[in-house]
């Protein structure tokens, strides 16, 4: 069969699209699984092995990978990570760490106060506005049919 | 098994999210948004309490246990404390992950330097 210019850009954009989006899938399930089962472990670790109850190990795990996450952003790497793994790297809680850091970093040259600290929350603010808003329903709510 | 289970879990609420991004290719804060809002409210209805029997870390670690925190914490202090522990319940549950987020993020952005990759 021939192409000519067109006709193929038609039929690569008619498969393109398809199969990048099952390989990010398949990277987005790799790298997703194994932050989640990264903080298991940690988890685990902190349970048996520094006799943390384990109400307390879940949230002291989330904060150990965003200490993590902090880090790796730092240093520049958890972007490279996410450039393979996409959703993976967002979705978990190391991707809200991430959305901190990364706006923190990039208006340091601004200063430290109207910089880094005005802009830290430029990328996660908006998590917190709705997530709080509606945790705020959430409890009205189970005022109301309780 | 809880292992496998959290990384199977996770993976799974991942995919979800890469087929969110890749369908409707907005910035990534729409994405943790919708997860969040999505998470608060399928814990308040008692559904991602059933995912966590099931995915461990794989349904706490995601942005989606974020918000069952945020649920669990309003439901449980607006039950003690009335309205205003429906304000602050959900903030209390989950402060440690966001003050660790703004400590550690500010001391990595006062140490390290921006390395230029969008």
């Amino acid at each position: 069969m021939k192409y000519d210019k067109d006709s193929y850009k038609q039929v690569v954009d008619e498969y393109t699209p398809k199969n990048k989006m099952l390989k990010n899938c398949v990277w987005a399930f790799i790298f997703g699984g194994a932050i989640c089962l990264l903080g298991e472990i940690i988890k685990n670790v902190l349970m048996s092995g520094f006799n943390i109850a384990e109400q307390d190990a879940g949230p002291m795990s989330s904060v150990i990978l965003i200490a993590l996450s902090a880090l790796l952003t730092g240093l520049g790497w958890y972007d490279k990570l996410g450039k393979i793994g996409g959703a993976g790297t967002v979705v978990p809680i190391t991707g809200f760490a991430n959305s901190v850091v990364s706006p923190a970093l990039e208006y340091k040259r601004e200063g430290y106060i109207l910089g880094t600290a005005s802009n830290i929350f430029k990328l996660a603010g908006p998590v917190l506005v709705f997530g709080y808003f509606s945790s705020f329903i959430v409890g009205v709510l189970s005022l109301l049919f309780s | 098994m809880n292992y496998l289970m959290s990384f199977i879990v996770g993976g799974i609420i991942c995919v979800i999210g890469q087929i969110i991004i890749d369908t409707f290719k907005k910035n990534n804060a729409y994405l943790l948004v919708l997860l969040v809002v999505a998470g608060t409210f399928l814990g308040y209805f008692g559904i991602y309490d059933k995912i966590i029997e099931i995915g461990y870390s794989g349904a706490t670690v995601p942005l989606l246990g974020f918000g069952h925190s945020l649920a669990e914490g309003a439901v449980e202090e607006a039950a003690s404390k009335g309205f205003i522990g429906a304000l602050s319940g959900g903030v209390v549950k989950t402060a440690p992950g966001v003050a660790a987020a703004l400590l550690f993020g500010y001391i990595a952005a006062v140490i390290f330097s921006p390395k230029g990759n969008k």
